[in-house]
């Protein structure tokens, strides 16, 4: 591993003890809760049964291979396309067979798979449409925050998001979803096709939104361990199905996660 | 193949080069023969008794061959010089340039342009009236003038539906035709006046965006086009075989005219003249019609505007670029998608209730598909979602054919046979070729940020692929 990797390294686990205790789940009725949602693309079903939970103040990470059924998860908690059985409920209320437009103004915000910034929009207008719930009502109180968080999202204001860089338009993406003052964030795969050090930002700007603000972050990640290094909380889907939970470190040294998504590309050296 | 051959011109001299341009603009004539052979060299005409017979036209092969063999070698003679074709082609660099890339011609000329454009279509009566020499002599340009400002109306309403919602409309003539129909049955069976017919014109118009609206509300693209399609042409023939209300296919006649605000332009005791006590003359009319419409299409032009800095224009241009991002983020695309599909067929029915009062007759006849096709092409035309392009896309579509007509000298050339105005369908396919090949993103395809910090600044029609103001 270089020398810059390994710094990142270093880095990233002196942020991780230098963090609070991750809050205790299960004493309270969780933020959202997915109770044996199924879901299914025509006859194949994506989803299996799933269960998950995600408390007020934890970044919980979905992990999982390729075509696992991450982003249809993640998707489905939207209602785009809506659970066939099971329930998710967020904050007690039940959003299972609700329009997706409907759940976003719940609290929930998502960044999507592959960003999907508006191309053409200025990142001003973006940041504009992530505020429409509110009618812009505190756009410039968020607009400030979210430039704080994102320096470079600042730099480009008046750009084009099209033009951007793909680490920018995640930035912009991750910012857009944080313009509806959102009680739970959803990240899908904010890592896809970034440059390493590109991918340290972003998950340095996820920590400190969860550190700093007290932001619910619900990661769907391929990135295993980057995605369980920040966790509190970590799930592993297979095949539609939730195979493993714990915690972020349980995960991390567990001999079957380690052997089947961390070798190779992101083994941690076994003394880290 | 042209491409590599321009290329290779370019490092040879120009007198080397002169034989491969001949040859070239040689085999375009080769062509262009091929294609007149089965198309143009013979036409049939009814002879002596009832048996047609053949006539040969190879004068006018010959023509037409020789027309292209000039126009292709001087175009290859212009592209010669270096700094003519940079001109005339499009940079490549088009799609990668910085995003403050200076704005080319075309897009500089928006900014004088507007105001130019205004300036013309309000004094258009007063200039006409000048330079012809009286009222009714300028008639014909007033009322070129009154077209063509219908037009450039019908085209800002679908530039609603097409430019900012990205939802592709070939129908949209049904909302036009609905206008019409509302204003010619409710003045006619109830005696309502036209200001009152005007928005309850536009409010059939848009209830039927709304109709149209719903079922095709899961479709995009193609798709939407096909139904869009279909509705317009389900709306003429009802039109047509609902003949207890609408008349048929004979239309509706005698529908009364347009009022000064109640003051009928007649030469009578309470006319419009005796009232301000001027001489009577027919053309206040057509000179009140002309500032009619010219109102009502500012007014569409203010709302659209307006529009776009409102939440709502900007979910519509959201829409446009991404549907499943609008709706997480909390945007009910229904309701998006209806408005805009409303507030385009409402605009579309005030257009069409004056184009009845202005008639005075109406028949499913002028909604046909080729209506849709040429406001739709205006919108194109013009570059999908700005305003002044529309604005003179339809000089150039509906002004175009018109100059046409004036054409009669080739008569000389291509025999007597000739009618120049046949061949508006021939403009319109030259101004779509000749725009692909410059101006594929319209003719003014700059977008200025609707809400920006500092100063706006506009952006290259490079990066506004479809339908962006």
């Amino acid at each position: 591993m270089s020398v810059a990797g390994i710094n990142v390294l270093v880095e990233e686990t002196r942020a991780l003890q230098a963090g609070e205790k991750p809050p205790q789940a299960g004493t309270k009725a969780p933020l959202l809760a997915v109770r044996g949602v199924s879901t299914y693309y025509g006859s194949v079903a994506a989803l299996k049964g799933v269960d998950l939970d995600v408390a007020e103040g934890e970044i919980v990470t979905l992990i999982g291979a390729n075509g696992a059924g991450k982003s249809t998860l993640m998707m489905t908690i939207f209602g785009a396309p809506q659970a066939r059985s099971g329930s998710i409920t967020y904050d007690g209320a039940d959003i299972t067979r609700r329009p997706t437009h409907e759940i976003a103004r719940l609290g929930l915000a998502q960044s999507p798979e592959g960003r999907r910034v508006f191309p053409r929009m200025t990142v001003h207008e973006n940041l504009q449409m992530g505020a429409s719930l509110h009618g812009g009502r505190h756009f410039a109180e968020d607009l400030d925050k979210v430039c704080v968080l994102f320096p470079r999202v600042k730099e480009r204001l008046h750009q084009r998001a099209g033009t951007m860089s793909g680490g920018e338009q995640q930035m912009l993406a991750i910012a857009r979803a944080l313009m509806s003052r959102p009680r739970l964030l959803l990240l899908d795969e904010p890592s896809l096709g970034l440059a390493p050090l590109v991918v340290k930002g972003i998950f340095d700007a996820i920590r400190r939104l969860n550190r700093e603000d007290g932001m619910t972050i619900f990661l769907v990640e391929q990135n295993a361990y980057h995605a369980l290094k920040l966790a509190h909380r970590g799930y592993v889907l297979v095949n539609g199905r939730v195979t493993m939970s714990g915690s972020g470190r349980q995960l991390l040294d567990d001999p079957a996660v380690k052997a089947a998504y961390l070798e190779g590309g992101h083994a941690a050296p076994a003394g880290a | 193949m042209a491409r590599t051959t321009d290329a290779s011109s370019a490092n040879a001299s120009p007198e080397g080069a002169l034989p491969a341009i001949l040859r070239d603009a040689a085999l375009y004539a080769l062509v262009a023969f091929g294609l007149c052979v089965p198309i143009v060299s013979y036409r049939t005409e009814s002879g002596p008794g009832s048996d047609l017979v053949l006539v040969p036209r190879w004068g006018l092969v010959a023509a037409l061959c020789a027309a292209i063999f000039v126009a292709r070698l001087l175009q290859r003679l212009v592209l010669l010089r270096r700094d003519a074709r940079r001109a005339l082609t499009p940079a490549p660099d088009q799609a990668t340039e910085a995003v403050h890339g200076e704005p080319d011609a075309g897009q500089r000329v928006s900014k004088v342009g507007l105001w130019a454009f205004l300036g013309i279509a309000l004094t258009l009566p007063l200039v006409a009236t000048a330079a012809t020499g009286g009222l009714s002599s300028a008639r014909y340009w007033i009322d070129l003038g009154i077209l063509i400002l219908t037009y450039v109306m019908l085209g800002w309403g679908l530039n609603i539906v097409v430019g900012l919602a990205g939802l592709l409309d070939l129908g949209y003539v049904a909302f036009y035709a609905v206008g019409a129909y509302s204003y010619a049955l409710l003045s006619t069976t109830f005696g309502l006046s036209f200001w009152v017919c005007l928005p309850l014109a536009g409010l059939f118009a848009g209830l039927w965006g709304m109709i149209l609206g719903f079922p095709v509300l899961r479709l995009r693209g193609d798709y939407l086009a096909i139904v869009t399609l279909a509705f317009g042409e389900i709306i003429r023939l009802v039109l047509i075989n609902w003949g207890d209300v609408t008349g048929g296919a004979a239309g509706i006649s005698s529908i009364p005219r347009a009022t000064f605000f109640g003051i009928p332009f007649t030469a009578g005791e309470d006319g419009f003249a005796a009232r301000l006590g001027i001489p009577f003359d027919s053309m206040h009319r057509v000179v009140f019609l002309y500032y009619l419409i010219l109102v009502l299409a500012l007014v569409t032009n203010g709302v659209t505007m307006r529009l776009r800095r409102l939440p709502i224009g900007r979910a519509w241009e959201a829409l446009r670029e991404d549907e499943i991002a609008c709706r997480s983020l909390g945007i009910d695309t229904t309701a998006t998608k209806l408005t805009a599909f409303a507030l385009g067929a409402a605009f579309g029915g005030f257009a069409g209730s004056f184009f009845a009062v202005r008639q005075g007759f109406i028949s499913p006849e002028s909604f046909n598909f080729l209506e849709s096709a040429i406001i739709l092409a205006i919108v194109v035309l013009g570059g999908m979602g700005s305003q002044l392009g529309v604005a003179i896309a339809a000089v150039a579509m509906v002004g175009g054919p018109e100059l046409l007509r004036n054409l009669g000298f080739l008569k000389a050339v291509f025999g007597e046979g000739f009618d120049p105005s046949e061949y508006r369908l021939l403009l319109f396919g030259l101004a779509m070729v000749t725009m692909m090949v410059w101006r594929p993103r319209g003719l003014i395809s700059v977008r200025v940020p609707s809400v920006a910090l500092g100063r706006r600044r506009a952006i290259s029609g490079a990066h506004v692929s479809e339908g962006h103001g």
